[in-house]
């Protein structure tokens, strides 16, 4: 075990995973000589080359488009977009094409593509800040994975790789940077399926990527009062597995969604409606949500700082919840 | 035009109420003193008349809410006429000539779309209707108190507006007795507690306040009912069933005759300060299945005894049906408590805040008396007096109530107008 950062973890999975199979490939803008413009893929394309490690031009429908043939035809590749805000660029192509196509031909074909990309925020204003999670989670035919940890975010991308379908894989710009216990070896985690990330009995905090830390934090602050926060990481948000979600809610009967979005049609949406309907008879008060503030993200850091929910807020809302 | 519906004020002391419900939609057309709504009061469920005929345009509160007395809650418009949006600000009656000015908003700038908090307001007033007479309860504590076979109803709720909580089944099924019997020597088992009516607890509330907060002191006198009881009789004699006078009217009558030369005893008390009511409205206890209410006689000096008796009788008959009007409660300034038809000879009476006077009011007995140095049996009746101290003295008391006295000895005097 070693402590790495989000953006090594991810790194290491790609690394592992181009030695492992010699049919996968990145593609993405900057990828190669420049190491991407986060840093993820850094000396990947001195160690393996221009062949699977391609820089592409600035046309994201292409990029896909791309990917999606090349997967089709047989390879692996993994697609990056250099922030989630240009997948409306590539629209077309992952809704459909990639989330389609073993459907549509009767199973025939498939598309093992992922598509690497990471939301976040942090002054850049209202058409650089979006998560859009909650766009492709509405689509049937892609596996949307959302990591909130180095480890998961290892050992789940190292999974999507392997998939046959299709897996919108969103990081987080604000998560690159945050460290995590590692393991040495080989390991992966299963995607479509929630982790327990703190335990208590209290409330449930349904949560993933960077909010989990949030959670977290808030969590820990609220022990100090004796209020013990179950927080379930649902790293995977399609397919949805509530299993962990149903237990915690039938040991603390109250749960709240914490995402980075917009709550309105959000995943905390659909978190509160599936809790209300099978979990009902057990809920001692409504299923609430906490998300960004339905405006676009202005681009001043003082409102800026206002947009997204934070560990005061959450302590707030729970203890709200509790009185 | 629009007319504005408000809330009432149904008391001296009344800050708030909840709009129960609308007996009428929006669009329906309503005549002037229709009932339009009720409105649940502590101590009484209570309608809103129209004030104005016309149609119903906006609502504004929505059943449930609870608002501030004074609070627009709908507006009525001339029939035909343009119904308001119910998300408009009560007062925005804004005529400027050259057109409407828009609120300053800073999300009206750059921004394209309009600003979220609205629409989200407006999807919230539309969940929150209530379903009427049900019990307030999280699924899991109804699920908890049907597995452990106890009533929702027995439970005081801790949550949002009452809600009953897990917490607070969990704590009825902790407190619920489960051995056969108590040792001996420990005090028995307190019962399950039953949660008291929203009138109940008034009551509670408001007799502990007064015994609390005004000094009260007592006198009671005997009355001599004979004159009274031949006017009454011979007046019933000709009159129809609604128009018969009761003792209590003539009571009624009487007090508030003698209130308008004792404007002390028509007063309250507040903060250091005497208040005298320009009315003279008698609160007329009045009992009920589960509690009492003392629907209010307005101006009762100005009445006739038979306006007392047809308007008393018909305060009497709403109370009884849950169906009080708003002007039917609060403002009232002196109380009459009668508990005759039980059988009681005297009681003492709680002042009825801020008030500053209470008359209890006893049977009406023949008993021996002594009349001009004789021994004679005459119809008597004891009528004591509660006062608030901190309002009346002793001595401005006992004027009063020799008065009340004298009056109901000379019953021919309540006839003239």
């Amino acid at each position: 075990m070693s402590e790495k950062s989000y953006r090594d973890a991810v790194r290491d999975a790609l690394r592992e995973e181009l030695i492992r199979d010699e049919r996968v490939l990145i593609l993405g803008e900057e990828v190669g000589v420049w190491g991407g413009t986060y840093a993820v893929t850094r000396s990947l394309y001195d160690e393996f080359g221009g062949k699977r490690i391609i820089d592409t031009p600035i046309a994201e429908a292409a990029i896909i488009g791309a990917a999606v043939g090349a997967a089709m035809g047989g390879l692996r590749p993994v697609a990056e977009l250099m922030t989630i805000n240009f997948s409306l660029e590539a629209m077309d192509q992952i809704v459909n094409n990639a989330a389609k196509i073993h459907f549509m031909f009767g199973g025939q074909m498939k598309v093992p593509l992922v598509i690497r990309t990471p939301a976040g925020w942090g002054q850049l204003a209202a058409t650089h800040s979006q998560s859009f999670e909650a766009w492709f989670a509405h689509l049937p035919g892609l596996i949307v994975a959302m990591p909130g940890t180095p480890y998961d975010a290892k050992g789940m991308l190292k999974t999507a790789i392997r998939s046959d379908n299709p897996v919108m894989f969103i990081e987080h710009a604000r998560l690159y940077g945050v460290k995590g216990d590692v393991p040495d070896g080989e390991y992966t985690v299963p995607l479509g399926v929630p982790d327990i990330k703190r335990a208590g009995g209290d409330i449930t905090i349904v949560t993933y990527s960077r909010m989990l830390h949030v959670a977290l934090a808030a969590a820990e602050e609220l022990s100090r009062d004796g209020i013990e926060c179950e927080i379930v990481d649902l790293r995977t948000l399609r397919p949805l597995n509530m299993s962990k979600v149903y237990d915690s809610v039938v040991k603390t009967h109250r749960a709240l969604v914490l995402e980075e979005d917009w709550t309105t049609c959000g995943m905390g949406a659909e978190i509160a409606a599936r809790i209300g309907r099978d979990r009902f008879d057990f809920l001692d008060a409504p299923v609430e949500r906490l998300g960004q503030i339905e405006v676009p993200v202005p681009y001043a850091r003082n409102l800026e700082a206002l947009m997204f929910p934070d560990e005061k807020l959450v302590v707030q809302r729970v203890r709200e919840m509790l009185s | 035009m629009a007319t504005n519906v408000i809330l009432p004020s149904l008391g001296f002391d009344m800050t708030e109420g909840t709009l129960s419900r609308w007996l009428k939609k929006e669009g329906d057309r309503v005549e002037k003193g229709e009932a339009i709504a009720e409105i649940e009061t502590e101590k009484a469920t209570v309608e809103i008349a129209a004030a104005v005929s016309g149609v119903l345009a906006g609502i504004i509160v929505t059943a449930g809410q609870t608002v501030p007395t004074g609070t627009v809650i709908g507006t009525i418009v001339d029939a035909g006429g343009k119904p308001r949006e119910a998300e408009a600000p009560p007062a925005a009656t804004v005529s400027s000539p050259g057109g409407a000015q828009a609120p300053p908003s800073a999300a009206q700038g750059s921004t394209p779309g309009p600003a979220e908090p609205a629409a989200t307001q407006g999807v919230r007033k539309s969940e929150t209707a209530p379903v009427e007479d049900r019990i307030k309860a999280s699924p899991v504590a109804r699920r908890m108190a049907r597995d452990a076979g106890i009533d929702l109803a027995s439970i005081q709720g801790s949550g949002p507006d009452g809600r009953v909580m897990e917490r607070d089944v969990r704590a009825a099924i902790d407190s619920k007795p489960t051995g056969p019997a108590h040792p001996e020597g420990t005090a028995p088992q307190p019962g399950t507690p039953a949660r008291l009516s929203k009138m109940r607890q008034a009551i509670a509330r408001r007799m502990a306040e007064s015994k609390a907060t005004a000094p009260h002191f007592y006198m009671t006198v005997d009355v001599n009912m004979d004159e009274a009881m031949r006017v009454r009789e011979q007046m019933n004699r000709f009159a129809s069933d609604t128009a018969k006078i009761s003792i209590n009217d003539m009571i009624v009558s009487a007090t508030a005759r003698t209130l308008a030369k004792f404007p002390t005893m028509n007063a309250s008390y507040r903060d250091g300060n005497l208040v005298e009511h320009s009315q003279i409205n008698i609160g007329i206890a009045v009992a009920l299945e589960d509690g009492l209410i003392s629907p209010v006689l307005r101006d009762a000096d100005r009445k006739s005894l038979k306006t007392i008796a047809e308007e008393s009788k018909a305060l009497s008959e709403r109370a009884r049906a849950g169906r009080l009007r708003s002007e039917d409660l609060g403002s009232g300034t002196f109380t009459i408590s009668n508990l005759g038809m039980f059988e009681v000879n005297e009681f003492i009476a709680i002042i009825n805040p801020p008030e500053a006077a209470i008359l209890a009011v006893g049977a009406v007995i023949p008993r021996p008396v002594a009349v001009d140095g004789e021994v004679r049996v005459a119809f008597q009746m004891k009528a004591t007096l509660s006062v608030d101290h901190r309002v009346a003295d002793g001595a401005q008391a006992g004027r009063f109530l020799r008065e009340v006295r004298r009056r109901l000895e000379n019953p021919v005097a309540l006839l003239a107008d």
